[in-house]
């Protein structure tokens, strides 16, 4: 979510905070051979972050390390290994990625090799291909594996049952096994500390996702949303690292907002606000920047994102981590990720973020290789046009396979969408 | 006069619609946008205002009695003499230009028997053209490429043989001169074209009496009359190569909804095939855009595909539909990809099946991937209008037809014989609108720091 290396970039200072975290993070798992540390494998949506840090783990993420990686152009020719290794052309891009990268020595972004993990820890949240990607991994790397089952909210609602469930699993499977790997014994004292800083940290964030709603939103929550949600959805949340992070960047927000700029973009300060927008769907990373200027460039500005959801929802119902209730608001952090929640939730939701935003419409981004987010993504189009009266429109981009950008289309259709909603003011302003 | 144009710049062909201050539609023009926009944009636009004088001649001939019932015939016999007028001047300039590339240290053992050649290669496509432009001729295409192109290498083979000269050096300077002579932005001076066109008429056609007053006098007049650029909105995949400002500039999608909806105000919902893609379109009363689909990722489905499939099996792209259109039952091709199509169709073919029923499945294939994109924005709201290059091919429409009645049931399906200018119509009315200040779908230029 952050990985980006061009130079030229402009950065805030939050950025180059998070930049050194992010660094610091990799320096941790590459030295971990020297330092003793142990590693754990995990997955972002349902990244039960608090725990692994309670058994002293570093925390390597293969989503993080997969998008790191096409920001840097590398993930084409890992794509193609896997390909080679037996992978088809439609399987999911972030599981070639990272076992092409593994094919080719699993260098991390400081160029240092990745010590195989100690753990496996899946935490299974409406993503089913994670089950098979950490299958392979397994397979690999012959560790210590723990499946959190976390059930599907398919009706739409937590249950007292389906919490029980989680919490039974995180006491019965995955604190003993982590307790083993490790040799730290749990104490449940040093999660809830955790928790509170993870509180904290996420009421900043917060304030910062909702300044959006302001007409001329000093963000923009889907291309610098990724930026923001990376501590938070990666290794750092209930860090003070994370608390500092979330503090920083709030400052910088209501500093933007009181001198009523817009958002940073790579290519400076973006121009006039003429199309504020909710995104469904994860971004390209391939050509993230490129992607990004087809929308600043027409005034276009995200305001909200079901991305910037992934990895926990914080705004939209107000989940907090609860130092008080530590294993159970785990459970609901997992059950509540945006991926496990059903159709007409999500639907719902983006209809909502529409509405308090004060969008313009909705635009789908869907991914050729991910069919847990694509799934359905059309039926939501047509439902949020309905229940807003907005026009929505649908791109068609992917993950991290570089083959499957294709800036021409992506740019007629969106330039499309842009004349769309304006001669749809007009007509609607005669 | 205050002229209003837009220009469609496709993939295969770029086409211009100018309008007058009333939304009448004036003239039209199309040419193959040959991978050079700047010059197909500029040729479309001349063939635009030179259709719109014959809309001027027309209708000042309309007032004169000499003319009562002949007005149509007289201005086709002037048209034919117009497009000869401008045939030889382009051909004149091919063969300069070839000359000029035998003109070359690699040719100077042969360069005289070259140039001897080319002059009598010319000489002939000269005396071919009088026939070809004559009342009542065919010509199998309005593009010079296609027919100066055909005829020079039939007739510059035998001369060269008959020379003894190796046909490729002819070959050789003709392919590079064509280019050059294709991408020349077009020739000026329409009104000496006219007055030499008219001079042929005389002779032709001594029973109009071109050279009465009263027939000359409103000619001049119409030849007078200033073409004012007024303001030019560009569209299709070419529009960010036009040296027009971005405000200028308006996405297809919208020329095509505006378009189709002036063609038959009751559409709802539009299906444009193209060259390279094929779009899907909802429209409200009032020709504003609602929601649109487009092919992703691929072409299968596409104009180009029926190219691919004409070069497959040896035809022209013009053929296809007629042959299929004689089909007895169609076959079944599963193939979402172009280039399997042609595998499918080689199998086919090789296990006896007749050609007019292969093909007639590929057109079936063509329109099952459309009817996809138009569920995928929406289905289809009464009244439906077909447009782009293949809505001309029958075959494709039938199949369209039959798909459209049964996933929708009955419905009014619009096919204008001139919707290839959809998106150019939808343009030049983008263009008016601009002008008058309404910039709907404008975009200011913004200056993001």
């Amino acid at each position: 979510m952050c990985a980006d290396v061009s130079t030229d970039v402009i950065k805030d200072d939050s950025m180059l905070l998070q930049k050194k975290m992010i660094a610091g993070n990799y320096d941790k798992i590459t030295s971990a051979p020297e330092t003793g540390q142990k590693m754990v494998s995990t997955f972002v949506p349902g990244n039960i972050n608090e725990l692994i840090m309670c058994f002293d783990f570093a925390n390597n993420l293969p989503e993080i390390n997969a998008l790191g990686n096409a920001m840097r152009k590398q993930s084409g020719s890992m794509i193609s290994d896997a390909e080679k290794m037996g992978h088809s052309e439609d399987v999911c891009t972030y599981v070639k990625a990272d076992l092409g990268m593994m094919a080719k020595g699993n260098i991390a972004p400081n160029g240092k090799p990745m010590p195989n993990p100690d753990m496996l820890m899946l935490s299974y949240t409406g993503c089913y291909t994670f089950l098979k990607w950490f299958e392979l991994l397994r397979e690999q790397y012959k560790c210590p594996t723990v499946m959190l089952h976390v059930p599907y909210e398919g009706d739409g609602k937590i249950t007292k049952n389906m919490r029980d469930y989680v919490v039974k699993q995180l006491k019965e499977d995955v604190i003993p096994m982590m307790e083993e790997v490790s040799g730290v014994k749990f104490d449940i004292d040093r999660l809830r500390e955790y928790m509170k800083a993870s509180a904290k940290a996420e009421d900043d964030l917060v304030w910062v996702l909702k300044s959006a709603k302001n007409i001329r939103s000093p963000i923009d929550a889907y291309f610098g949303g990724v930026y923001y949600i990376g501590p938070i959805f990666g290794a750092f949340r209930g860090t003070e690292d994370a608390v500092d992070y979330y503090r920083m960047l709030r400052v910088e927000i209501e500093d933007r907002l009181a001198k009523g700029l817009g958002p940073v973009t790579p290519e400076g300060e973006m121009g006039e606000e003429k199309y504020r927008l909710v995104v469904e769907g994860p971004p390209n990373w391939t050509n993230f920047r490129e992607f990004w200027k087809m929308f600043h460039e027409d005034g276009a500005v995200v305001v909200a994102s079901s991305y910037s959801k992934v990895g926990g929802v914080y705004d939209y119902d107000g989940f907090r981590h609860d130092p008080q209730n530590p294993l159970e608001s785990l459970a609901e952090y997992c059950m509540g990720c945006y991926t496990n929640r059903n159709l007409p939730d999500r639907t719902t939701m983006m209809a909502d973020l529409v509405e308090e935003y004060q969008a313009d419409g909705m635009l789908v981004n869907s991914i050729k290789s991910c069919n847990s987010f694509a799934a359905g993504e059309l039926l939501m189009l047509r439902e949020v046009e309905a229940r807003t009266g907005k026009p929505c429109a649908f791109i068609e981009t992917d993950l991290v396979d570089p083959r499957y950008f294709s800036p021409a289309n992506v740019k007629n259709r969106l330039e499309s969408y842009f004349q769309m909603i304006e001669q749809k003011r007009q007509s609607q302003a005669a | 006069m205050k002229c209003y144009i837009g220009i469609d710049l496709g993939s295969t062909t770029t086409k211009a619609i100018l309008m007058d201050d009333n939304m009448d539609v004036l003239g039209q023009g199309i040419t193959n946008s040959r991978s050079n926009y700047d010059t197909a944009a500029a040729i479309s636009k001349q063939e635009a205002m030179i259709s719109t004088r014959f809309t001027l001649f027309h209708r000042a001939f309309e007032q004169i009695s000499q003319l009562d019932g002949k007005v149509d015939d007289f201005l086709s016999g002037l048209e034919r003499n117009f497009r000869l007028e401008q045939y030889l001047e382009q051909l004149k300039d091919l063969q300069d230009t070839s000359i000029g590339f035998a003109d070359n240290p690699r040719f100077k053992d042969q360069k005289k028997a070259m140039v001897e050649a080319l002059d009598a290669t010319f000489a002939e496509l000269e005396q071919a053209a009088v026939p070809m432009f004559a009342p009542g001729a065919e010509r199998k295409s309005d593009f010079f490429r296609d027919i100066a192109g055909g005829q020079f290498m039939s007739t510059s083979e035998r001369i060269a043989k008959e020379a003894d000269l190796n046909y490729d050096v002819l070959l050789n300077v003709y392919d590079k001169a064509i280019i050059e002579v294709e991408n020349r932005p077009p020739g000026g001076d329409l009104s000496g074209k006219f007055t030499r066109a008219l001079d042929k008429l005389v002779t032709e056609a001594p029973e109009f009496n071109v050279g009465d007053a009263e027939i000359s006098k409103p000619i001049q007049d119409a030849l007078g009359v200033e073409l004012e650029e007024t303001f030019v909105v560009g569209t299709g995949y070419g529009r960010v190569r036009l040296p027009f400002p971005k405000d200028h500039i308006r996405s297809e999608i919208l020329c095509h909804g505006l378009g189709a909806h002036m063609m038959y105000p009751e559409t709802r919902t539009v299906l444009d095939i193209g060259g390279q893609d094929t779009k899907a379109i909802q429209v409200d009363g009032e020709g504003i855009v609602e929601n649109f689909q487009m092919n992703d990722r691929c072409a299968a489905g596409c104009g180009r595909y029926l190219g691919y499939i004409a070069d497959e099996m040896n035809m022209g792209v013009h053929e296809l539909g007629p042959l299929a259109s004689k089909a007895t039952k169609v076959a079944k091709i599963n193939s979402t990809c172009t280039v399997f199509a042609g595998a499918e169709l080689r199998d086919r073919l090789a296990l006896g099946e007749k050609r007019e029923d292969v093909l007639a499945g590929l057109h079936r294939a063509i329109i099952l991937r459309a009817m996809s994109i138009i569920s995928r924005s929406g289905g289809v709201t009464d009244q439906f209008t077909f447009t782009g290059g293949v809505a001309n091919n029958e075959a494709a429409v039938t199949e369209l037809k039959k798909l459209i009645f049964e996933n929708y049931g009955e419905v009014t399906i619009n096919i204008d014989p001139d919707s290839i200018y959809t998106g150019a119509l939808g343009g030049a009315a983008f263009a008016l609108r601009a002008a008058e200040g309404d910039v709907t779908g404008a975009e200011e230029e913004q200056g993001a720091a």
